[in-house]
Protein backbone atom coordinates (compact mmCIF):
# COMPACT_ATOMS: atom_id res chain seq x y z
CA UNK A 1 0.00 0.00 0.00
CA UNK A 2 2.74 2.36 0.99
CA UNK A 3 4.74 1.61 -2.13
CA UNK A 4 1.67 2.25 -4.21
CA UNK A 5 1.10 5.62 -2.59
CA UNK A 6 4.68 6.57 -3.19
CA UNK A 7 4.34 5.74 -6.80
CA UNK A 8 1.13 7.68 -6.94
CA UNK A 9 2.89 10.70 -5.55
CA UNK A 10 3.41 12.97 -8.50
CA UNK A 11 7.18 12.92 -8.71
CA UNK A 12 7.26 13.01 -12.47
CA UNK A 13 9.26 15.60 -14.39
CA UNK A 14 6.41 18.03 -14.65
CA UNK A 15 5.85 18.18 -10.95
CA UNK A 16 9.50 18.33 -10.04
CA UNK A 17 10.03 21.18 -12.43
CA UNK A 18 6.98 23.07 -11.24
CA UNK A 19 8.03 22.67 -7.62
CA UNK A 20 11.58 23.82 -8.32
CA UNK A 21 10.17 26.88 -10.05
CA UNK A 22 7.75 27.61 -7.24
CA UNK A 23 10.45 27.19 -4.60
CA UNK A 24 12.69 29.63 -6.45
CA UNK A 25 9.92 32.18 -6.74
CA UNK A 26 9.00 31.69 -3.10
CA UNK A 27 12.58 32.41 -2.14
CA UNK A 28 11.96 36.06 -2.97
CA UNK A 29 9.33 36.44 -0.25
CA UNK A 30 11.57 34.57 2.18
CA UNK A 31 14.44 36.92 1.36
CA UNK A 32 12.41 40.09 1.76
CA UNK A 33 11.02 38.86 5.05
CA UNK A 34 14.47 37.79 6.28
CA UNK A 35 15.95 41.19 5.40
CA UNK A 36 13.26 42.97 7.40
CA UNK A 37 13.65 40.61 10.38
CA UNK A 38 17.43 40.88 10.37
CA UNK A 39 17.28 44.67 10.29
CA UNK A 40 14.79 44.80 13.15
CA UNK A 41 16.70 42.33 15.32
CA UNK A 42 20.02 43.96 14.50
CA UNK A 43 18.69 47.38 15.40
CA UNK A 44 16.87 46.16 18.50
CA UNK A 45 19.48 47.14 21.13
CA UNK A 46 19.41 50.70 19.82
CA UNK A 47 15.63 50.86 19.64
CA UNK A 48 15.41 49.46 23.17
CA UNK A 49 17.88 52.01 24.46
CA UNK A 50 16.59 55.12 22.73
CA UNK A 51 12.99 54.18 21.93
CA UNK A 52 11.24 56.35 19.37
CA UNK A 53 13.70 59.10 20.26
CA UNK A 54 16.14 57.30 17.96
CA UNK A 55 14.22 58.57 14.95
CA UNK A 56 14.08 62.22 16.02
CA UNK A 57 17.26 62.83 17.98
CA UNK A 58 20.00 64.69 16.13
CA UNK A 59 22.75 63.53 18.39
CA UNK A 60 25.26 61.07 16.99
CA UNK A 61 28.11 60.64 19.37
CA UNK A 62 30.10 57.41 19.68
CA UNK A 63 31.91 58.71 22.75
CA UNK A 64 28.85 59.38 24.87
CA UNK A 65 27.03 56.52 23.11
CA UNK A 66 24.11 58.72 22.12
CA UNK A 67 22.68 57.93 18.71
CA UNK A 68 19.85 59.48 16.74
CA UNK A 69 18.82 59.22 13.10
CA UNK A 70 17.75 62.81 12.43
CA UNK A 71 20.97 64.17 10.87
CA UNK A 72 21.40 61.27 8.49
CA UNK A 73 17.71 61.26 7.63
CA UNK A 74 17.81 64.99 6.89
CA UNK A 75 20.83 64.62 4.61
CA UNK A 76 19.26 61.68 2.79
CA UNK A 77 15.97 63.48 2.18
CA UNK A 78 17.43 66.85 1.23
CA UNK A 79 20.06 65.50 -1.17
CA UNK A 80 17.48 63.23 -2.84
CA UNK A 81 14.95 66.05 -3.16
CA UNK A 82 17.57 68.30 -4.76
CA UNK A 83 18.42 65.47 -7.14
CA UNK A 84 14.82 64.96 -8.19
CA UNK A 85 14.16 68.68 -8.64
CA UNK A 86 17.24 69.10 -10.81
CA UNK A 87 16.82 65.89 -12.81
CA UNK A 88 13.14 66.38 -13.66
CA UNK A 89 13.40 69.27 -16.15
CA UNK A 90 16.52 67.80 -17.72
CA UNK A 91 14.95 64.33 -17.93
CA UNK A 92 11.79 65.69 -19.55
CA UNK A 93 13.90 67.67 -22.01
CA UNK A 94 16.03 64.68 -22.97
CA UNK A 95 13.00 62.43 -23.33
CA UNK A 96 11.24 64.95 -25.56
CA UNK A 97 14.31 65.49 -27.67
CA UNK A 98 14.92 61.78 -28.14
CA UNK A 99 11.35 60.75 -28.89
CA UNK A 100 9.83 63.81 -30.57
CA UNK A 101 12.48 66.08 -32.00
CA UNK A 102 15.55 64.23 -33.17
CA UNK A 103 15.70 62.10 -36.35
CA UNK A 104 14.95 58.40 -35.89
CA UNK A 105 18.41 57.12 -36.87
CA UNK A 106 19.99 59.32 -34.22
CA UNK A 107 17.52 58.56 -31.46
CA UNK A 108 18.60 54.97 -30.87
CA UNK A 109 22.33 55.51 -30.35
CA UNK A 110 21.72 58.62 -28.26
CA UNK A 111 19.24 56.74 -26.07
CA UNK A 112 21.78 53.99 -25.52
CA UNK A 113 24.42 56.56 -24.60
CA UNK A 114 22.09 58.15 -22.04
CA UNK A 115 21.23 54.71 -20.66
CA UNK A 116 24.91 53.92 -20.29
CA UNK A 117 24.98 56.68 -17.69
CA UNK A 118 22.99 54.32 -15.49
CA UNK A 119 25.53 51.54 -15.97
CA UNK A 120 28.45 53.57 -14.66
CA UNK A 121 29.01 52.27 -11.12
CA UNK A 122 28.14 54.46 -8.18
CA UNK A 123 31.72 54.54 -6.95
CA UNK A 124 32.88 56.08 -10.22
CA UNK A 125 30.36 58.90 -9.81
CA UNK A 126 31.76 59.34 -6.31
CA UNK A 127 35.37 59.61 -7.47
CA UNK A 128 34.49 61.87 -10.34
CA UNK A 129 32.31 63.98 -8.06
CA UNK A 130 34.99 64.38 -5.43
CA UNK A 131 38.05 64.90 -7.61
CA UNK A 132 36.66 66.60 -10.69
CA UNK A 133 33.23 68.07 -10.08
CA UNK A 134 33.59 69.34 -6.49
CA UNK A 135 36.68 71.53 -7.02
CA UNK A 136 35.20 72.96 -10.18
CA UNK A 137 31.87 73.58 -8.46
CA UNK A 138 33.59 75.27 -5.49
CA UNK A 139 35.59 77.66 -7.67
CA UNK A 140 32.70 78.37 -9.96
CA UNK A 141 29.18 78.36 -8.65
CA UNK A 142 29.87 78.30 -4.93
CA UNK A 143 32.26 81.25 -5.02
CA UNK A 144 29.85 83.22 -7.16
CA UNK A 145 26.86 82.28 -5.01
CA UNK A 146 28.72 83.25 -1.83
CA UNK A 147 29.22 86.73 -3.25
CA UNK A 148 25.89 87.24 -4.94
CA UNK A 149 23.22 85.04 -3.40
CA UNK A 150 24.22 84.70 0.24
CA UNK A 151 22.81 88.09 1.19
CA UNK A 152 19.39 87.58 -0.35
CA UNK A 153 16.55 87.36 2.14
CA UNK A 154 15.15 83.90 2.95
CA UNK A 155 17.03 81.85 0.35
CA UNK A 156 20.35 83.51 1.10
CA UNK A 157 21.14 81.22 3.99
CA UNK A 158 20.88 78.22 1.65
CA UNK A 159 23.92 79.49 -0.23
CA UNK A 160 26.05 80.81 2.59
CA UNK A 161 29.06 79.01 3.90
CA UNK A 162 32.55 78.33 2.64
CA UNK A 163 32.96 77.06 -0.95
CA UNK A 164 34.28 73.62 -0.04
CA UNK A 165 32.92 71.75 -3.00
CA UNK A 166 31.58 68.83 -1.04
CA UNK A 167 28.25 69.04 0.76
CA UNK A 168 24.51 68.61 0.37
CA UNK A 169 24.12 70.48 -2.91
CA UNK A 170 27.01 68.66 -4.58
CA UNK A 171 25.51 65.33 -3.50
CA UNK A 172 22.17 66.38 -4.93
CA UNK A 173 23.74 67.28 -8.27
CA UNK A 174 25.71 64.04 -8.54
CA UNK A 175 22.56 62.09 -7.62
CA UNK A 176 20.67 64.02 -10.30
CA UNK A 177 23.11 62.75 -12.94
CA UNK A 178 22.66 59.23 -11.64
CA UNK A 179 18.86 59.22 -11.78
CA UNK A 180 18.65 61.03 -15.12
CA UNK A 181 18.65 57.84 -17.25
CA UNK A 182 15.79 56.17 -15.40
CA UNK A 183 13.70 59.34 -15.56
CA UNK A 184 14.43 59.76 -19.25
CA UNK A 185 13.59 56.21 -20.19
CA UNK A 186 10.33 56.17 -18.21
CA UNK A 187 9.18 59.50 -19.65
CA UNK A 188 10.16 58.39 -23.14
CA UNK A 189 8.11 55.25 -22.65
CA UNK A 190 5.15 57.32 -21.49
CA UNK A 191 5.46 59.61 -24.52
CA UNK A 192 5.40 56.61 -26.81
CA UNK A 193 2.04 55.53 -25.40
CA UNK A 194 0.34 58.77 -26.47
CA UNK A 195 -1.64 57.95 -29.61
CA UNK A 196 -0.35 59.57 -32.79
CA UNK A 197 -3.83 60.84 -33.63
CA UNK A 198 -3.45 63.42 -30.89
CA UNK A 199 -0.22 64.71 -32.38
CA UNK A 200 -1.58 64.77 -35.92
CA UNK A 201 -4.77 66.52 -34.88
CA UNK A 202 -2.88 69.26 -33.08
CA UNK A 203 -0.35 69.74 -35.86
CA UNK A 204 -3.31 69.79 -38.24
CA UNK A 205 -4.71 72.95 -36.66
CA UNK A 206 -1.35 74.63 -37.15
CA UNK A 207 0.28 74.19 -33.75
CA UNK A 208 4.04 74.39 -33.38
CA UNK A 209 6.01 71.49 -31.95
CA UNK A 210 6.31 73.37 -28.69
CA UNK A 211 2.56 73.78 -28.47
CA UNK A 212 1.87 70.15 -29.28
CA UNK A 213 4.33 68.94 -26.67
CA UNK A 214 3.57 71.42 -23.92
CA UNK A 215 -0.19 71.58 -24.31
CA UNK A 216 -1.11 68.09 -25.45
CA UNK A 217 1.60 65.51 -24.85
CA UNK A 218 2.92 66.53 -21.45
CA UNK A 219 -0.52 66.97 -19.85
CA UNK A 220 -1.45 63.55 -21.23
CA UNK A 221 1.41 61.85 -19.38
CA UNK A 222 1.28 63.81 -16.13
CA UNK A 223 0.58 60.68 -14.12
CA UNK A 224 3.43 58.53 -15.46
CA UNK A 225 5.85 61.46 -15.08
CA UNK A 226 4.88 61.70 -11.42
CA UNK A 227 5.35 57.95 -11.01
CA UNK A 228 8.75 58.14 -12.68
CA UNK A 229 9.71 60.97 -10.37
CA UNK A 230 8.87 58.94 -7.27
CA UNK A 231 10.77 55.94 -8.65
CA UNK A 232 13.81 58.13 -9.27
CA UNK A 233 13.46 59.53 -5.76
CA UNK A 234 13.57 55.98 -4.42
CA UNK A 235 16.78 55.35 -6.33
CA UNK A 236 18.37 58.50 -4.98
CA UNK A 237 17.44 57.72 -1.38
CA UNK A 238 19.38 54.46 -1.28
CA UNK A 239 22.43 55.51 -3.27
CA UNK A 240 25.55 54.91 -1.21
CA UNK A 241 29.04 55.16 -2.62
CA UNK A 242 28.63 58.32 -4.67
CA UNK A 243 27.19 60.13 -1.68
CA UNK A 244 29.84 58.81 0.68
CA UNK A 245 32.47 60.52 -1.46
CA UNK A 246 30.85 63.91 -1.89
CA UNK A 247 28.55 64.67 1.04
CA UNK A 248 31.37 65.53 3.42
CA UNK A 249 30.59 63.09 6.20
CA UNK A 250 29.63 65.53 8.94
CA UNK A 251 26.99 64.65 11.52
CA UNK A 252 25.23 67.97 11.38
CA UNK A 253 22.09 69.63 10.14
CA UNK A 254 22.67 73.07 8.63
CA UNK A 255 20.50 75.42 6.64
CA UNK A 256 23.26 75.98 4.10
CA UNK A 257 23.32 73.56 1.18
CA UNK A 258 27.07 74.15 0.89
CA UNK A 259 27.85 72.61 4.26
CA UNK A 260 29.08 69.05 4.64
CA UNK A 261 26.40 66.70 5.92
CA UNK A 262 25.78 63.00 5.92
CA UNK A 263 23.18 60.55 4.74
CA UNK A 264 21.94 57.25 6.11
CA UNK A 265 23.85 55.19 3.59
CA UNK A 266 27.03 57.27 3.91
CA UNK A 267 26.99 56.98 7.69
CA UNK A 268 26.65 53.20 7.49
CA UNK A 269 29.36 52.89 4.83
CA UNK A 270 31.80 55.06 6.74
CA UNK A 271 31.27 53.82 10.26
CA UNK A 272 30.18 50.20 10.13
CA UNK A 273 33.59 48.58 10.06
CA UNK A 274 35.00 50.94 12.65
CA UNK A 275 31.97 50.77 14.91
CA UNK A 276 32.86 50.47 18.54
CA UNK A 277 30.52 48.56 20.74
CA UNK A 278 27.18 46.87 20.33
CA UNK A 279 25.12 50.03 20.60
CA UNK A 280 27.01 51.72 17.75
CA UNK A 281 26.51 48.75 15.43
CA UNK A 282 22.86 48.47 16.43
CA UNK A 283 22.31 52.17 15.76
CA UNK A 284 23.87 51.86 12.31
CA UNK A 285 21.60 48.92 11.54
CA UNK A 286 18.76 51.05 12.92
CA UNK A 287 19.62 53.66 10.29
CA UNK A 288 19.43 50.84 7.76
CA UNK A 289 15.97 49.97 9.02
CA UNK A 290 14.86 53.57 8.57
CA UNK A 291 16.23 53.55 5.01
CA UNK A 292 14.49 50.25 4.30
CA UNK A 293 11.14 51.61 5.45
CA UNK A 294 11.45 54.84 3.48
CA UNK A 295 12.48 53.15 0.24
CA UNK A 296 9.79 50.50 0.69
CA UNK A 297 7.06 53.13 1.02
CA UNK A 298 8.43 55.32 -1.79
CA UNK A 299 9.01 52.44 -4.21
CA UNK A 300 5.69 50.84 -3.34
CA UNK A 301 3.92 54.11 -4.12
CA UNK A 302 5.79 54.48 -7.40
CA UNK A 303 4.94 50.96 -8.50
CA UNK A 304 1.28 51.37 -7.68
CA UNK A 305 1.17 54.70 -9.53
CA UNK A 306 3.00 53.43 -12.60
CA UNK A 307 0.94 50.27 -12.76
CA UNK A 308 -2.37 52.08 -12.44
CA UNK A 309 -1.44 54.41 -15.29
CA UNK A 310 -0.20 51.56 -17.40
CA UNK A 311 -3.54 49.81 -17.35
CA UNK B 1 2.15 86.74 -32.93
CA UNK B 2 3.43 84.14 -35.36
CA UNK B 3 6.93 85.39 -34.73
CA UNK B 4 6.69 84.92 -30.96
CA UNK B 5 5.26 81.44 -31.44
CA UNK B 6 8.15 80.56 -33.69
CA UNK B 7 10.65 81.98 -31.25
CA UNK B 8 9.08 80.05 -28.38
CA UNK B 9 9.23 76.89 -30.43
CA UNK B 10 12.90 77.43 -31.23
CA UNK B 11 13.82 78.23 -27.64
CA UNK B 12 12.00 75.14 -26.45
CA UNK B 13 13.74 72.90 -28.97
CA UNK B 14 17.03 74.47 -28.01
CA UNK B 15 16.42 73.69 -24.34
CA UNK B 16 15.59 70.06 -25.11
CA UNK B 17 18.73 69.74 -27.20
CA UNK B 18 20.67 71.39 -24.39
CA UNK B 19 19.35 68.88 -21.85
CA UNK B 20 20.41 66.00 -24.09
CA UNK B 21 23.84 67.49 -24.63
CA UNK B 22 24.17 67.93 -20.87
CA UNK B 23 23.40 64.25 -20.25
CA UNK B 24 25.76 63.09 -22.98
CA UNK B 25 28.34 65.59 -21.81
CA UNK B 26 28.40 64.08 -18.33
CA UNK B 27 29.01 60.61 -19.76
CA UNK B 28 31.77 61.92 -22.00
CA UNK B 29 33.32 63.90 -19.13
CA UNK B 30 33.36 60.89 -16.83
CA UNK B 31 34.88 58.66 -19.50
CA UNK B 32 37.40 61.35 -20.36
CA UNK B 33 38.44 61.72 -16.72
CA UNK B 34 38.81 57.96 -16.38
CA UNK B 35 40.94 57.72 -19.49
CA UNK B 36 43.02 60.74 -18.57
CA UNK B 37 43.76 59.59 -15.03
CA UNK B 38 43.57 55.84 -15.49
CA UNK B 39 45.60 55.25 -18.63
CA UNK B 40 48.79 56.43 -16.94
CA UNK B 41 48.73 53.42 -14.64
CA UNK B 42 47.73 50.85 -17.22
CA UNK B 43 50.75 48.54 -17.27
CA UNK B 44 51.10 44.80 -17.30
CA UNK B 45 52.00 44.95 -13.64
CA UNK B 46 48.39 45.96 -12.99
CA UNK B 47 47.35 42.41 -13.87
CA UNK B 48 50.33 40.51 -12.49
CA UNK B 49 51.11 42.13 -9.14
CA UNK B 50 49.04 42.38 -5.99
CA UNK B 51 48.06 45.59 -4.24
CA UNK B 52 51.06 47.27 -2.60
CA UNK B 53 51.46 49.00 0.72
CA UNK B 54 51.06 52.78 0.73
CA UNK B 55 53.44 54.43 -1.74
CA UNK B 56 54.67 51.02 -2.92
CA UNK B 57 54.74 49.64 -6.42
CA UNK B 58 52.19 47.05 -7.36
CA UNK B 59 49.08 46.17 -9.28
CA UNK B 60 45.52 45.05 -8.83
CA UNK B 61 45.87 41.34 -9.63
CA UNK B 62 44.40 40.13 -6.33
CA UNK B 63 41.50 42.56 -6.59
CA UNK B 64 40.76 41.57 -10.18
CA UNK B 65 40.86 37.86 -9.33
CA UNK B 66 38.68 38.39 -6.26
CA UNK B 67 36.13 40.43 -8.17
CA UNK B 68 35.95 37.88 -10.96
CA UNK B 69 35.53 35.05 -8.46
CA UNK B 70 32.84 36.70 -6.39
CA UNK B 71 30.93 37.95 -9.41
CA UNK B 72 31.18 34.47 -10.94
CA UNK B 73 30.07 32.70 -7.78
CA UNK B 74 27.27 35.22 -7.29
CA UNK B 75 25.95 34.67 -10.81
CA UNK B 76 26.27 30.89 -10.50
CA UNK B 77 24.04 31.08 -7.43
CA UNK B 78 21.59 33.63 -8.80
CA UNK B 79 21.14 32.50 -12.41
CA UNK B 80 19.49 29.07 -11.92
CA UNK B 81 17.24 30.28 -9.11
CA UNK B 82 16.38 33.43 -11.04
CA UNK B 83 15.55 31.62 -14.26
CA UNK B 84 13.38 29.06 -12.43
CA UNK B 85 11.57 31.76 -10.48
CA UNK B 86 10.99 33.76 -13.65
CA UNK B 87 9.68 30.60 -15.27
CA UNK B 88 7.21 30.09 -12.44
CA UNK B 89 5.92 33.64 -12.80
CA UNK B 90 5.50 33.36 -16.55
CA UNK B 91 4.34 29.74 -16.90
CA UNK B 92 2.59 28.73 -13.70
CA UNK B 93 1.83 31.76 -11.55
CA UNK B 94 0.69 34.04 -14.38
CA UNK B 95 -2.06 36.32 -13.11
CA UNK B 96 -2.65 34.65 -9.76
CA UNK B 97 -2.55 36.64 -6.54
CA UNK B 98 0.53 34.76 -5.36
CA UNK B 99 2.38 35.63 -8.55
CA UNK B 100 1.36 39.26 -8.20
CA UNK B 101 2.69 39.54 -4.70
CA UNK B 102 5.92 37.79 -5.64
CA UNK B 103 6.29 40.23 -8.53
CA UNK B 104 5.75 43.10 -6.12
CA UNK B 105 8.31 41.78 -3.64
CA UNK B 106 10.73 41.12 -6.48
CA UNK B 107 10.40 44.74 -7.57
CA UNK B 108 11.00 45.81 -4.00
CA UNK B 109 14.09 43.62 -3.70
CA UNK B 110 15.34 45.08 -6.97
CA UNK B 111 15.05 48.58 -5.60
CA UNK B 112 16.25 47.83 -2.08
CA UNK B 113 19.41 49.88 -1.50
CA UNK B 114 22.37 47.58 -2.01
CA UNK B 115 23.98 48.65 1.25
CA UNK B 116 21.05 47.03 3.07
CA UNK B 117 21.76 43.74 1.31
CA UNK B 118 25.27 44.09 2.69
CA UNK B 119 23.96 44.63 6.24
CA UNK B 120 21.67 41.63 5.86
CA UNK B 121 24.39 39.27 4.67
CA UNK B 122 26.73 40.63 7.34
CA UNK B 123 24.28 39.58 10.03
CA UNK B 124 23.42 36.28 8.39
CA UNK B 125 26.88 35.08 7.41
CA UNK B 126 29.69 37.23 8.75
CA UNK B 127 28.39 37.26 12.32
CA UNK B 128 27.63 33.56 12.40
CA UNK B 129 30.87 32.49 10.68
CA UNK B 130 32.87 34.95 12.75
CA UNK B 131 34.81 36.46 9.86
CA UNK B 132 34.45 38.28 6.56
CA UNK B 133 34.58 36.03 3.53
CA UNK B 134 34.40 35.81 -0.22
CA UNK B 135 31.33 33.58 0.15
CA UNK B 136 29.47 36.30 2.01
CA UNK B 137 30.42 38.77 -0.73
CA UNK B 138 29.22 36.37 -3.41
CA UNK B 139 25.90 35.80 -1.64
CA UNK B 140 25.35 39.55 -1.31
CA UNK B 141 26.03 39.98 -5.04
CA UNK B 142 23.75 37.04 -5.83
CA UNK B 143 20.87 38.67 -3.92
CA UNK B 144 21.36 41.84 -5.96
CA UNK B 145 21.49 39.97 -9.26
CA UNK B 146 18.52 37.70 -8.51
CA UNK B 147 15.58 40.08 -9.03
CA UNK B 148 17.04 41.38 -12.31
CA UNK B 149 17.34 37.85 -13.67
CA UNK B 150 13.85 36.95 -12.49
CA UNK B 151 12.14 39.84 -14.19
CA UNK B 152 14.03 39.58 -17.47
CA UNK B 153 13.36 35.84 -17.63
CA UNK B 154 9.66 36.42 -17.04
CA UNK B 155 9.50 39.17 -19.66
CA UNK B 156 11.31 36.97 -22.18
CA UNK B 157 9.17 33.88 -21.61
CA UNK B 158 6.05 35.97 -22.13
CA UNK B 159 7.30 36.64 -25.65
CA UNK B 160 7.26 32.95 -26.61
CA UNK B 161 4.49 32.56 -29.16
CA UNK B 162 1.51 30.60 -27.93
CA UNK B 163 1.38 28.30 -30.91
CA UNK B 164 4.97 27.17 -30.30
CA UNK B 165 3.92 25.85 -26.90
CA UNK B 166 0.75 24.37 -28.31
CA UNK B 167 2.70 22.62 -31.03
CA UNK B 168 4.96 21.10 -28.40
CA UNK B 169 2.10 20.11 -26.15
CA UNK B 170 0.22 18.69 -29.14
CA UNK B 171 3.04 16.21 -29.71
CA UNK B 172 2.47 14.94 -26.20
CA UNK B 173 5.59 16.57 -24.82
CA UNK B 174 5.40 17.10 -21.07
CA UNK B 175 5.04 20.72 -20.06
CA UNK B 176 8.47 21.01 -18.47
CA UNK B 177 10.06 19.71 -21.65
CA UNK B 178 8.15 22.26 -23.69
CA UNK B 179 9.50 24.96 -21.41
CA UNK B 180 13.08 23.73 -21.31
CA UNK B 181 13.49 22.54 -24.88
CA UNK B 182 11.28 24.97 -26.76
CA UNK B 183 10.70 28.13 -24.75
CA UNK B 184 14.18 28.47 -23.29
CA UNK B 185 15.63 27.82 -26.69
CA UNK B 186 13.38 30.36 -28.37
CA UNK B 187 14.19 33.21 -25.99
CA UNK B 188 17.53 32.00 -24.69
CA UNK B 189 19.42 35.01 -25.98
CA UNK B 190 17.08 37.28 -24.12
CA UNK B 191 17.61 35.41 -20.88
CA UNK B 192 21.39 35.42 -21.38
CA UNK B 193 21.15 39.16 -22.00
CA UNK B 194 19.40 39.59 -18.66
CA UNK B 195 22.12 37.58 -16.96
CA UNK B 196 24.83 39.65 -18.67
CA UNK B 197 23.15 42.83 -17.49
CA UNK B 198 23.07 41.56 -13.95
CA UNK B 199 26.78 40.65 -14.19
CA UNK B 200 27.40 44.23 -15.26
CA UNK B 201 25.28 45.52 -12.43
CA UNK B 202 26.94 43.55 -9.64
CA UNK B 203 30.51 43.90 -10.79
CA UNK B 204 30.58 47.57 -9.83
CA UNK B 205 28.77 47.15 -6.52
CA UNK B 206 30.82 48.43 -3.62
CA UNK B 207 28.55 49.00 -0.66
CA UNK B 208 27.44 45.39 -0.11
CA UNK B 209 31.04 44.19 -0.21
CA UNK B 210 32.22 46.60 2.48
CA UNK B 211 30.87 44.44 5.28
CA UNK B 212 30.84 41.02 3.63
CA UNK B 213 34.00 40.29 1.65
CA UNK B 214 35.74 43.30 3.13
CA UNK B 215 39.06 43.45 1.28
CA UNK B 216 42.47 41.89 1.43
CA UNK B 217 45.88 42.93 0.29
CA UNK B 218 46.85 39.35 -0.52
CA UNK B 219 46.13 37.14 -3.46
CA UNK B 220 43.64 34.54 -2.39
CA UNK B 221 41.35 32.22 -4.25
CA UNK B 222 39.86 30.79 -1.09
CA UNK B 223 36.35 32.19 -0.68
CA UNK B 224 36.46 31.29 3.00
CA UNK B 225 38.75 34.22 3.66
CA UNK B 226 38.21 37.95 3.31
CA UNK B 227 38.64 38.59 -0.37
CA UNK B 228 40.20 41.40 -2.35
CA UNK B 229 37.93 43.05 -4.88
CA UNK B 230 38.12 45.98 -7.24
CA UNK B 231 35.31 48.21 -5.96
CA UNK B 232 36.37 48.24 -2.30
CA UNK B 233 40.03 48.61 -3.31
CA UNK B 234 39.09 51.60 -5.48
CA UNK B 235 37.16 53.11 -2.58
CA UNK B 236 39.97 52.68 -0.07
CA UNK B 237 42.73 53.72 -2.44
CA UNK B 238 40.88 56.76 -3.78
CA UNK B 239 40.23 58.06 -0.27
CA UNK B 240 43.85 57.65 0.83
CA UNK B 241 46.53 60.35 0.65
CA UNK B 242 49.01 57.95 -1.00
CA UNK B 243 49.65 58.95 -4.60
CA UNK B 244 50.50 55.48 -5.86
CA UNK B 245 47.27 54.20 -4.31
CA UNK B 246 45.34 57.01 -5.98
CA UNK B 247 46.83 56.06 -9.31
CA UNK B 248 45.82 52.42 -8.81
CA UNK B 249 42.31 53.56 -7.86
CA UNK B 250 41.95 55.48 -11.14
CA UNK B 251 43.32 52.61 -13.20
CA UNK B 252 40.98 50.21 -11.42
CA UNK B 253 38.09 52.58 -12.03
CA UNK B 254 38.96 52.70 -15.72
CA UNK B 255 39.13 48.89 -15.96
CA UNK B 256 35.86 48.26 -14.19
CA UNK B 257 33.91 50.96 -16.03
CA UNK B 258 35.15 49.80 -19.42
CA UNK B 259 34.25 46.21 -18.56
CA UNK B 260 30.76 47.22 -17.45
CA UNK B 261 30.11 49.45 -20.44
CA UNK B 262 31.33 46.66 -22.71
CA UNK B 263 28.91 44.18 -21.10
CA UNK B 264 26.08 46.67 -21.48
CA UNK B 265 26.75 47.30 -25.13
CA UNK B 266 27.20 43.57 -25.72
CA UNK B 267 23.84 42.85 -24.12
CA UNK B 268 22.23 45.21 -26.61
CA UNK B 269 24.08 43.93 -29.64
CA UNK B 270 23.64 40.23 -28.87
CA UNK B 271 19.87 39.98 -29.49
CA UNK B 272 20.25 41.86 -32.77
CA UNK B 273 23.03 39.61 -33.99
CA UNK B 274 20.83 36.63 -33.29
CA UNK B 275 17.93 38.21 -35.12
CA UNK B 276 20.04 38.88 -38.18
CA UNK B 277 21.40 35.34 -38.26
CA UNK B 278 18.03 33.61 -38.18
Amino acid sequence: MKALMLRALPWDGDNLFRRACLASAGLISVLMFAILVSLVTGAWPALEQFGLGFFVSDEWNPITEQYGAANALYGTLVSSLIAVLLALPVGVGVAIFLSELCPKWLSKPLSIAIELLAAVPSIIYGMWGLFVFAPWFADGFQLWAGENLADLPVIGSLFSGPPMGVGLLTSGIILAFMILPILTSLIKEALSTVPNVLREATYGIGATQFEVIAKVLLPAIKGPIFGALILALGRALGETMAITFVIGGAQSMEMSLFMPATSISATIAEQFNEATGELHVASLIGLGLVLFMITFVVMGTARVLLRRKAQ
Amino acid sequence: MIATRKVKNLVFKGLCLGATLLGLGILVLILFTLLQKGLAGLHWSLFTESTPGPDGEGGLANAIVGSLMMTGLGILMAAPVGVLAGTWLAEYGQDSKTADSIRFLNGMLMSAPSILIGLFVYQMMVVSMGHFSGWAGAVALAIIALPVIISTTEEMLKLVPRNLREAGAGLGTPRWKVTVKLSYKAVGTGIITGILLSVARISGETAPLLFTALNSSFMTTNPNEPMANLPVTIYQFAMSPSESWNQLAWSGALLITMAILFLNVLSRVLPQLKKRRS
